[in-house]
């Protein structure tokens, strides 16, 4: 129960401007933000003495189409702080006309191939993210797999092999 | 390429390479032998499991979760039905739990075998290969005895297990503690004061703490680099907390504390199966809850609520309640972690796997540079890669 409330209530004095929704379940809180501000957030999350969220865990995005909610998008972070063993999701939610997002690349190295698998499966670009490619599908493929809109049983051939750059 | 570039060997390690153990594929560009630059291509074996559990019912997405993480398929079998159990509030019944926990130590015995064996080979240790897979194919003729298949066991239902054990198995397992623990002991007697495999394995892939933890290594990964957190102290799950077992850290996180990490974590193991087996409760095997366990065929046929329920499960499938939910376990490899959202209805809305390789993997390119050729077998080896669990 605390552990929930620690984080959202510095999160709620810290950045009140940024937060849509917050929930303390216990042992799996989360909370709904704007994207704006989201590599300070993580940096905060990740610097502040009573939080120390500097494990990564997962960041992944989710197409709420059929939910028929808006806006159609979601970026969902998941963070461990192995000091204080606290557990945050952070939901942003974008728009399918905006559908770009800063990447917390900076923030936790871990962030790169996680934010390329958004980028393949739903669209969502990541600013000064070092190397947006896709990763999962190879690099002929058209569209974004895992909207809801794209039909599963849709072919992509792939006819040549990938000259991977170095930088 | 730039005019420098030219100056540069370009080595492709394509996917079909056996060091890669699986369908990876990493650009090299070398001065000699010393790797400068490195590219990793994933998603050779992309199956798409995400978007096809969102076509399967809640029990159909459990062969797909087999197919994840092969090396140890109940493992995944576990973290996916624990993630729906919680939602759920549905308590499976201790015999249950304790031939889950029992299996899931199996599992990541084999999976640890798995990495050790090739990946000693690797390095030039073949004696290995055979010390690693003969208790591999012990426990999976003990696997096959419970669960009816080797590799992609399927065993694990929402609510409990498919079914009980045979009346054999808990002798057969008895054997298999006997027997088994001998030729781990014999791998570590081989390598661990060995002069040519700590020549090779120490200081070589070393990732701090800190950057293990901005990376999200998991696992025994994160473990050797001193990271001390394991989901089964820290949040136990199944009944983990009744069973007595350490935690081995290791202090340099280079590829020798990596291999002994898995050493080690296969005696805990080896610890934790012997309490489970020594202390197995009489009981049911699957919770009596009728939202997701299929009911019992006397009841199906000779009652209408048993036919109805029954009726209604295999028809509408099982109804997760809706929301959105994060659930995770210690797989083999670290924290594998299911975000599951659910819209109410009897199938999944979206499924995320947060597989631990993933994570791990990433790190590899910017780890080998500054190595040789060499010294990138024996760090891929090290980091447990498989190809089934990283592209999903």
């Amino acid at each position: 129960m605390a552990e929930g409330n620690v984080t959202l209530q510095k999160l709620k004095t810290q950045y009140p401007d940024e937060i849509i929704e917050a929930d303390a379940r216990p042992g799996d809180a989360s909370i709904a933000l704007k994207k704006g501000k989201i590599v300070d957030i993580c940096r905060f999350l990740r610097d502040d003495s009573d939080l120390l969220y500097r494990y990564f865990i997962d960041i992944c995005g989710v197409d709420y189409l059929e939910l028929r909610k808006k806006p159609r998008f979601a970026v969902v972070y998941h963070l461990f702080s192995l000091d204080k063993k606290h557990r945050i999701r952070l939901k942003v939610p974008i728009e399918e006309s905006d559908l770009i997002i800063d990447s917390v690349v900076d923030v936790w190295r871990g962030a790169d191939w996680f934010e390329r698998e958004a980028f393949d499966m739903f669209g969502i670009r990541f600013n000064n993210h070092p190397f947006l490619h896709r990763i999962l599908t190879h690099h002929q493929f058209v569209g974004h797999p895992l909207r809801k809109d794209y039909p599963p049983e849709q072919r992509h051939p792939c006819t040549e092999p990938w000259d991977l750059d170095f930088d | 390429m730039t005019e420098k570039d030219t100056n540069y060997q370009i080595l492709n390690f394509g996917p079909a390479q056996p060091i890669m153990h699986g369908t990876l594929r990493l650009k090299l560009k070398l001065d000699g032998e010393t790797i400068v630059g490195a590219r990793m291509e994933i998603g050779y074996l992309h199956r798409c499991f995400e978007k096809m559990s969102e076509l399967q019912t809640w029990s159909g997405v459990i062969p797909y979760t087999d197919r994840l993480n092969y090396c140890s398929s109940l493992m995944n079998n576990l973290g996916y039905c624990i993630a729906v159990e919680d939602w759920m509030g549905i308590k499976v019944p201790p015999r249950g739990q304790a031939l889950r926990v029992f299996l899931n130590e199996m599992h990541r015995i084999m999976d640890h075998c798995t990495c050790l064996g090739p990946g000693l080979v690797d390095l030039g240790a073949l004696t290995n290969m055979w010390y690693t897979f003969t208790p591999r194919e012990l426990g999976y003729k003990l696997i096959e005895e419970a669960c009816g298949s080797r590799l992609t066991t399927s065993y694990l239902r929402i609510g409990g297990l498919t079914r009980d054990v045979p009346a054999t198995f808990v002798n057969r397992a008895k054997d298999f503690l006997r027997e088994a623990p001998k030729y781990l002991d014999d791998v570590r007697g081989l390598v661990e004061k060995n002069r040519i495999f700590i020549e090779r394995t120490r200081n070589v892939g070393v990732v701090n703490r800190e950057d293990a933890m901005a990376w999200g290594f998991t696992g025994p990964c994160a473990r050797a680099s001193g990271v001390n957190y394991d989901i089964r102290k820290v949040r136990p799950y199944s009944g983990y907390e009744k069973y007595d077992f350490e935690v081995p850290l290791g202090s340099n996180g280079d590829v020798y504390d990596r291999y002994l990490v898995r050493l080690e974590e296969v005696k805990q193991s080896f610890k934790i199966m012997q309490q489970v087996i020594d202390h197995l409760p009489e009981g049911p095997v699957t919770a009596d809850d009728p939202r997701t366990v299929l009911p019992p065929k006397h009841e199906t046929y000779h009652s209408i609520e048993g036919l109805m329920n029954h009726f209604k499960l295999i028809f509408d499938g099982i109804q997760v309640p809706a929301g959105e939910w994060y659930s995770f376990t210690e797989a083999a490899n670290g924290e594998l972690g299911f975000f599951v959202v659910s819209d109410g209805g009897g199938k999944p809305y979206r499924i995320k796997v947060r597989p631990p390789c993933f994570a791990i993997c990433q790190a590899i390119e910017k780890m080998v540079v500054g190595y040789m050729v060499a010294d990138l077998t024996a760090i891929v080896g090290s980091m447990n890669i498989i190809a089934g669990e990283l592209d999903r």
